[in-house]
């Protein structure tokens, strides 16, 4: 299998997509002369016109609202936004229309919409330009959250994702943008709201995804060299969350760790530890320990961002504690 | 407009009227619950401005959607229904007053928080321009939701990537409780549309030939290209915000002067000084509005409670 950047995925995805499908269409800030912020779509505006890559206001709101719209009437918008901080100035588009008005009327139409985001920290972009807020929206039910954390799995969540009828955020990290890994030549597609056992291995489980897929990969090489093997498991999507193949190997290795860039309270690694007591609790032979964001936003400062993110080293840490 | 055309539109605000009247009876009975905005008062607005449209044009309002339902023609039968939360209302007993929708009747909600649906109408009216549709939204909205960021971005939106979009601005006069003056730094709201470049006019909205003429007029200009167009609607809401509203806002006089002005009182005498219609026929269609609003509430109290299993149904389409 050939080796690309998840950006080549990512975009290979949007590209074959609106290739296949002339519903399909992209509108955000930058997407079309610019060629993307993150470079995703560069080429596209030219290869498919201002109709169909859209560039629009600085807009949050009117991005996402028009993206629902124009999805009730059956075509299929991906709305990109700048980054995942600026959802907030959409967010009662996402969560309270988005993720509502199939349910609320009856069922009577879909919205076949998906919003691209790119978030997470280690930039020193400061405290409103850095959060990974992924747990906030998987809140609500109605819509589906996605995070990949390889190529191959940014490529197929992302064309699924298009061609589901339902309202999908998806979620990608910045820092991952040019990440290689090997992605399947040809059509592909990953099934949205199933987990992955990422590695295997028997003594700990290691829950995560996006960004902390690689760092748990990196604490994973390490702990191997002396002797403890742990289980990666790879959300994927966050909503709906396939806690399936966490369970199975918690059963087996009976240790969890979660690891998310997101800050720890109400997070992530406390929605899946909780389901872990509750599905598994006979099998619990320690506390579940959960790595994630120091609680405090983000600071500029290079040092202090690197004490405040998760780290390799973090990791490696709460899997002895647990042993 | 000929004859059946005239009698048609008395009917539907007569009926609109009516099925209010009695809605707000089921509310103090507690029959029906959550909020219950009532269109008495503006019934002129919504009746000219839907008996103007092509059937591909999607309308799309706020909350106080009643009078919108049923001008595009759900059947007074779904909307009581929905009132009362029934399996058989419009929106399956899911939406309540505030959330009824039917994409049989091209209307896309029913949309209670303020302003939002505004950049959800820039989306519809993307989508016929996308698909060449040939096809008009006009959204509805209080003069409330002018102060509201959605607003800007919506109408920017429309404007820059000329969309067909008729907004229609329905000034009450009060967003909820608070008189537009104090709410708004423009009191001409109409004037807003001009920071966007967009054509704009004000119209009285109490008399339905009025409003339809109008509408008529604006959907043209927006089909042959025009690009979005902005018109204001004065009118006035007889009843409080929603049911509970102690009004506290405005004197009794000002509710009387405006009734006196009453949209459906104002037809009626239209009708019969121009020798459209005889008193006594006008009388029989509110006989037959009655009856049928009796048919009504006799069907939504008699229909179903949704299923349990309706519960979980329609979180996703794919589960």
């Amino acid at each position: 299998m050939p080796k690309i950047t998840m950006r080549e995925a990512i975009s290979q995805a949007l590209m074959e997509e609106m290739e296949r499908d002339e519903r399909v269409f992209i509108l955000g800030e930058e997407v079309g002369v610019w060629g993307g912020t993150y470079a995703v779509t560069r080429g596209f505006y030219d290869r498919f016109g201002p109709d169909r890559v859209r560039d629009t206001p600085i807009s949050e709101a009117a991005i996402v609202g028009a993206a629902i719209g124009a999805s009730m009437t059956g075509i299929r918008p991906v709305a990109e936004l700048m980054t995942i901080n600026f959802a907030f100035s959409a967010f009662d588009h996402i969560v309270n229309e988005a993720a509502k008005l199939h349910y609320m009327f009856g069922g009577q139409f879909t919205l076949p919409m998906v919003i691209r985001a790119p978030g997470g920290g280690g930039r020193q972009l400061g405290a409103t330009h850095s959060q990974t807020p992924d747990a906030i929206f998987a809140h609500f039910p109605g819509l589906k959250v996605v995070a990949p954390g390889t190529p191959e799995d940014a490529k197929g969540l992302l064309k699924e994702a298009i061609r589901s009828d339902d309202p999908i955020l998806f979620i990608e990290h910045a820092t991952l943008y040019q990440m290689r890994g090997e992605v399947p030549e040809g059509d592909y597609t990953t099934p949205i709201g199933v987990s992955k056992v990422h590695r295997p291995g028997k003594d700990v489980t290691i829950v995560t995804y996006s960004k902390m897929l690689d760092l748990s990969d990196r604490a994973a090489e390490q702990l191997a060299r002396e002797g403890i093997e742990v289980e990666i498991i790879d959300l994927r999507s966050l909503r709906p969350l396939d806690m399936g193949p966490v369970i199975e190997s918690f059963k087996k290795t009976n240790r969890a760790v979660t690891v998310e860039e997101g800050w720890c309270s109400y997070g992530v690694g406390a929605e899946v530890a909780a389901r872990i007591y509750e599905e598994a609790f006979d099998f619990v032979d320690a506390p579940i320990k959960r790595v994630a964001q120091k609680e405090v936003p983000l600071p500029y400062n290079r040092s202090l961002e690197q004490m405040a993110l998760p780290q390799v080293e973090d990791i490696i840490k709460a899997v002895k504690e647990v042993m | 407009m000929d004859k059946k055309d005239c009698l048609d539109l008395y009917y539907q605000m007569v009926l609109i009227r009516r099925v209010e009247e009695r809605a707000a009876e089921l509310y103090q009975q507690g029959k029906i619950g959550g909020f219950l905005h009532l269109y008495i008062g503006q019934e002129a607005v919504s009746t000219g401005l839907i008996s103007a449209k092509q059937p591909q044009d999607r309308v799309i309002t706020a909350y106080r959607d009643h009078g919108v339902a049923i001008n595009v023609g759900i059947s007074s039968k779904e909307v009581m229904a929905e009132l009362l939360g029934k399996a058989t209302g419009v929106s399956k007993g899911k939406g309540g007053s505030m959330h009824m929708a039917s994409v049989e009747a091209n209307f896309w909600g029913g949309h209670a928080v303020v302003g939002a649906h505004m950049p959800i109408a820039a989306g519809l009216a993307l989508g016929d321009q996308y698909q060449k549709n040939n096809a008009v939204t006009i959204c509805m909205f209080g003069d409330g939701a002018t102060n509201i960021g959605y607003f800007h971005e919506a109408v920017n939106l429309s404007k820059v990537w000329n969309l067909p979009v008729l907004w229609v601005c329905e000034n009450n006069q009060y967003g909820m409780g608070t008189a537009v003056e104090r709410a708004s730094a423009v009191k001409e709201i109409r004037r807003k549309a001009d920071g966007y470049d967009i054509p704009n006019d004000s119209i009285d909205g109490m008399d339905v030939l009025n409003v339809r003429r109008a509408a008529e007029e604006r959907l043209k200009f927006i089909r042959d290209g025009g690009g979005p167009y902005f018109l204001e609607v004065i009118t006035y809401r007889y009843r409080g915000h929603s049911m509970g509203d102690p009004e506290r806002y405005r004197q009794a006089e000002e509710i009387k002067k405006w009734q006196e002005n009453d949209p459906i009182g104002i037809f009626r005498r239209r009708l019969v000084e121009d020798a459209v219609a005889k008193p006594e026929e006008l009388d029989d269609l509110e006989t037959q509005v009655e009856a049928e609003v009796r048919e009504a509430i006799e069907f939504a109290e008699n229909s179903p409670e949704p299923p349990p299993e309706a519960l979980f149904e329609n979180v996703y389409v794919e589960n």
